[in-house]
């Protein structure tokens, strides 16, 4: 019994483990019933796994049976892994003993589609349920949302999770369809635009009935994987910008692709998976969400590609030079923001210090600026004087000179010339 | 001038009023234990007082934000020897002025006191990550710790909502004190081990028979959900320093 459910578990997590969203931040839920689990507003981590990622949920598949088969996934169904399905109460206990235990913050709970849709999504909400009525759990629930289920089921779902998701999977329509020809968009856009106005209604309704239950508190997210197509960086962060606009996503995750099958249209097996650009995509995600940066800003018809040395920010600050040097002294909050070296913490910091008086280059280090970086882009009360104007391009060959990035020194594509 | 305290809190905010008191001119704030008599400088011991204590905290609290406030009690927390003598400064300086300049990070006094804050607010998330409790036979959750900083006080509430429905223990083995849950409140309590009882790992005979299949769940779950080929061990370790791994079930 006990070798079962490992087997079982070591099976569902592993197929699991590709969807990288693990955040439990955003939760509402007040353990106000006298049960198990309370939220915590920004999430927390219990342990990161060997490859850097936070461990903050019980990642698991109900089942990796699947009818499609999408050339990216693990579970896909002409793939030859080892199949198996947990039941209702299988997951109930491990969801409670692992939170008992501090082990988790929730659980994440997706599945692959056995039967149709609809069969799938009611076992998924047979779990929550369970959990919520039966065992007075008010611990994180992230639930995937199976594209094609009614409206009705996901709505009663939407009662139940913090979060529900949906993956995009491929950034454009032509990759999908290039790998998953029985998906499309729409069939995600469709249930996404559904659980986002029913969040709305239910915030409106908030406003008049004062007991009203929650409606997926912690919002939507999605998930794109890149490298296993030939999108550029343009395609992939205009569908995510469209995306937070159109549909209030809280997050966008951006999975580079581990080669996973012998496929001949995407990266063959041992291929490094494209680490370092997934760090800029999510670089560049946050510039748009906490800096104020426009998409158009940073990646356009002339800059469809991220730069690899150096990070976004850097970047749009060397090609728009014209906007420095900032006097920190002077400048507005949001200018302060697109200094490269200053982030939200000091930016912040910087404007509630200079009321008590002009600072200085010492002060600037001691908020926590990072002064090496910031210092080509920035006047204080004793900046040194400067005779020279300095390219944009030497600004950049200075910087890299003393910080090389931490990527480039294991960087496989890169040739050793001595 | 040197002041001698004894290191609690009352002592320090004691000092506080007598600095204002006495007006003693600058005056340094140092730990009895870490204090080292010399010929030059005139020293006085501070006795604490409740009431006066009482006052400055009152007084405090209303030339300070709650945000301001937390930040000077986690300061006393870190229990770091030269971060009494900063919260000594920057209370001064916090009376001096007008409310609100606890935002001037120009000051070193406020930007010292930002900087401990911060570090015991990351080791009572840490704790409150990386605790790993352990069902004993007669149903209490036991968890022993010893945290850098003295942060059972902070995390108190966070268990105490989060498990409501469980009894448990946290011992932080350092400072021979812990928190106990009992269904209703928590209480701190004193524990007296034997010489041959390992703290932190107590004895799986005195486990729930339960416990020792779901720490290889756990340690499953953990193996299974990593990715080999994007391993970056420097990561993971910048994430979980070694100094944790002692508690976490999956690194054992």
């Amino acid at each position: 019994m006990f070798d079962r459910i490992r087997e079982k578990l070591n099976v569902l997590a592993d197929a699991a483990k590709y969807d990288v969203s693990c955040s439990s931040s955003g939760g509402t839920r007040k353990n106000d019933n006298k049960g198990l689990g309370d939220s915590h507003s920004s999430g927390i981590c219990h342990t990161y796994t060997e490859d850097g990622r936070c461990v903050s949920l019980l990642k698991i598949l109900l089942t990796n049976h699947c009818i499609y088969d999408c050339a990216f996934c693990v579970s896909r169904k002409s793939n030859d892994v080892k199949r198996a399905a947990f039941t209702v109460d299988e997951v109930v206990e491990l969801t409670m003993n692992f939170y008992r235990r501090n082990y988790i913050e929730g659980l994440f709970l997706s599945s692959g589609i056995f039967k149709n849709a609809d069969f799938t999504m009611e076992r998924l909400l047979l779990v929550v349920k369970k959990l919520r009525l039966e065992q007075r759990y008010n611990g994180y629930i992230h639930l995937k949302t199976i594209p094609g289920a009614s409206d009705e089921l996901i709505k009663e779902a939407g009662l139940y999770a913090d979060r529900m998701s949906i993956n995009l999977e491929m950034p454009t329509e032509a990759g999908l369809k290039l790998l998953a020809p029985e998906k499309s968009h729409a069939d995600v856009i469709k249930p996404l635009s559904f659980v986002q106005q029913h969040i709305v209604q239910f915030a409106e309704d908030k406003k008049l009935i004062k007991h009203i239950p929650k409606f997926v508190p912690a919002g939507q997210s999605t998930q794109m994987v890149v490298g296993a197509t030939s999108e550029s960086d343009k395609d992939v962060m205009y569908m995510a910008s469209a995306f937070y606009k159109n549909f209030a996503l809280k997050r966008v995750y951006y999975s580079g692709y581990v080669p996973i099958s012998h496929d001949t249209r995407m990266p063959v097996i041992g291929t490094q998976p494209p680490l370092l650009r997934e760090n800029r995509l999510y670089q560049t995600d946050w510039l748009m969400r906490f800096y104020g940066f426009k998409i158009q800003e940073i990646l356009n018809d002339a800059n469809p590609n991220l730069d690899i040395d150096i990070d976004p920010k850097l970047s749009w600050a060397i090609r728009n030079m014209q906007h420095f040097p900032v006097d920190v002294n002077k400048a507005e909050y949001a200018m302060i923001l697109r200094i490269p070296g200053i982030g939200v913490t000091s930016a912040k910091k910087i404007v509630q210090a200079r009321k008590f008086g002009r600072l200085r280059i010492d002060q600037l280090k001691k908020i926590g600026v990072a002064y090496n970086r910031a210092k080509h882009f920035i006047i204080c009360a004793d900046s040194p004087y400067q005779i020279k104007d300095y390219q944009g391009t030497q600004i950049k060959a200075f910087i890299l000179a003393e910080s090389p990035s931490k990527y480039l020194k294991t960087d496989s594509n890169q040739l050793i010339l001595f | 001038m040197i002041y001698v305290f004894d290191a609690s809190l009352t002592g320090l905010l004691t000092a506080i009023f007598e600095c204002f008191e006495r007006k003693n001119g600058t005056v340094t704030l140092i730990a009895e234990k870490y204090h080292q008599p010399d010929a030059f400088n005139e020293s006085l011991y501070v006795y604490s007082d409740e009431q006066k204590a009482e006052r400055v905290w009152l007084a405090l609290q209303k030339k300070l934000s709650p945000i301001g406030l937390r930040k000077f009690y986690c300061g006393y927390l870190s229990e770091i020897p030269e971060a009494y003598n900063h919260l000594f400064q920057y209370s001064i300086y916090i009376f001096k002025n007008s409310f609100g300049a606890e935002n001037n990070y120009g000051n070193a006094h406020v930007t010292a006191l930002s900087k401990y804050a911060k570090s015991v607010e990351r080791e009572k998330h840490r704790m409150e990550a990386f605790i790993r409790f352990q069902q004993t036979a007669d149903g209490i959750f036991y968890a022993g710790i010893d945290p850098d900083f003295n942060v059972l006080p902070l995390i108190s509430n966070h268990f105490k909502n989060r498990y409501a429905d469980q009894r448990w223990i946290i011992y932080d083995l350092k400072r021979g004190y812990g928190l106990h849950y009992d269904l209703n409140k928590v209480e701190e309590m004193t524990l007296s081990f034997s010489a041959e009882t390992n703290k932190a790992k107590p004895v799986l005979a005195a486990m729930d028979e339960k416990e020792a299949l779901y720490s290889i769940l756990w340690k499953d779950y953990f193996k299974s959900t990593n990715i080999p080929a994007r391993k970056n061990t420097k990561l993971h370790v910048q994430h979980v320093p070694k100094r944790y791994w002692k508690y976490l079930t999956e690194k054992q």
